[in-house]
């Protein structure tokens, strides 16, 4: 199976290189992973395994979700996502997923998904990097205004305002991919990934770890 | 308070033993120079200044005058590129922090030079007693008491 496991973020700390070059890397505790469910291209269409990570308080299930679990001889799970394969796997259901796979396959790189920090509704400069208006100059309370969004009747788009205008809105918690992220060490004995830079989401949020696409 | 995951991870990448010092020591700090293929110890000596941060991220400000111009240098104290560190003189100070060293010219830069006869049997003592003689950053020294 190729590299894919669900975890949770730690935090930041650093690490020394036999340099003595100092590598800021975030902590993400990472499985171990119950494959719920096996997806393959006779019964489903594609190939594709269902994993799961941190076992959910059982007030906190519905009964279809333990159903589905106890086919894998496992219980529901808080955070479950689907990792999509290029070739079947070898692993059976209800297998467990561990870091040590990132490690037998010796992953150099990783891409890493989560769900961004929420801020809230925003305005245009902190969202979108408008510039805003100026401080002085006459300007009265529009010092932090997008400015003109269309004229009116131009170019074809009609008495309307062009689709995608970025304007004030909500910023935040939206699912982010950082990609190639050096893995920097693998902790089995803690089911530890030592990730290099930033990984999105704050401490505590879920995230998905794979194999980098295009690179390593 | 810091996650046990974390400090986990950087127990296991910390310093056998904790650098020895104080703040006000003057101190030689060997900082390893990596020349071509060639490694040597450079020796940087100055005035422990402050102390900051806690685990891996700590990190220690020595300070000393080259030139009638004073030099400040901040070493994180468990990379691998400090060698060691030797205390040349123990400093008397009443502060964690000595950034008024900075405002002082010429003679007042000179800290009181704390004798071992007065001080230094109580110093060492002090942590099982628990009587707290100087005044010290709680946080820094129960690290350095485990690790003895």
């Amino acid at each position: 199976m190729q590299a894919a496991i669900l975890g949770k973020k730690i935090g930041m700390t650093r690490v020394f290189d036999e340099a003595g070059s100092s590598i800021p890397v975030t902590i993400v505790q990472a499985g171990p992973c119950p494959i719920l469910q096996i997806k393959t291209q006779e019964s489903d269409g594609y190939e594709a395994v269902q994993l799961g990570f941190q076992n959910a308080k059982p007030s906190r299930t519905t009964r279809a979700e333990i159903g589905h679990a106890r086919e894998a001889k496992s219980v529901p799970q808080k955070f479950v996502r689907e990792i999509r394969l290029v070739k079947p796997t070898d692993k059976q259901r209800g297998d467990m997923v561990t870091v040590e796979l990132f490690e037998e396959q010796g992953i150099k790189f990783v891409d890493v998904v989560g769900t961004s920090i929420g801020k809230g509704f925003q305005g245009v400069m902190k969202r979108h990097n408008f510039g805003g208006q100026g401080a002085s100059h006459g300007t009265e309370r529009k010092h932090r205004s997008a400015g003109g969004i269309g004229a009116g009747g131009n170019r074809g788009f009609g008495r309307c305002i062009k689709k995608g205008k970025p304007m004030p809105g909500h910023m935040g918690h939206e699912r982010v991919t950082v990609r190639n992220q050096r893995l920097v060490s693998v902790d089995k004995d803690r089911n530890l990934l030592l990730i290099k830079g930033v990984v999105p989401g704050p401490k505590g949020g879920f995230v998905m770890v794979c194999k980098a696409v295009t690179k390593g | 308070m810091r996650n046990r995951l974390i400090e986990g991870v950087e127990k296991d990448r910390m310093r056998k033993s904790a650098l020895q010092f104080d703040i006000g020591d003057t101190v030689s700090v060997g900082v390893k120079i990596i020349e071509g293929n060639k490694e040597r110890v450079q020796p940087f000596i100055g005035t422990v200044i402050a102390r900051k941060g806690g685990g891996l991220n700590e990190t220690f400000t020595v300070r000393r005058i080259v030139n009638n111009e004073g030099v400040e240098r901040t070493f994180p104290m468990q990379s691998p590129r400090i060698a060691g560190v030797e205390v040349v003189r123990h400093g008397k100070v009443r502060r964690a922090k000595l950034y008024y060293l900075r405002e002082r010219v010429g003679k007042a830069r000179k800290l009181r030079e704390r004798r071992a006869a007065a001080d230094e049997g109580v110093t060492d003592s002090a942590p099982a007693e628990g009587a707290p003689v100087r005044s010290r950053r709680p946080a820094a020294e129960p690290e350095a008491v485990a690790t003895v």
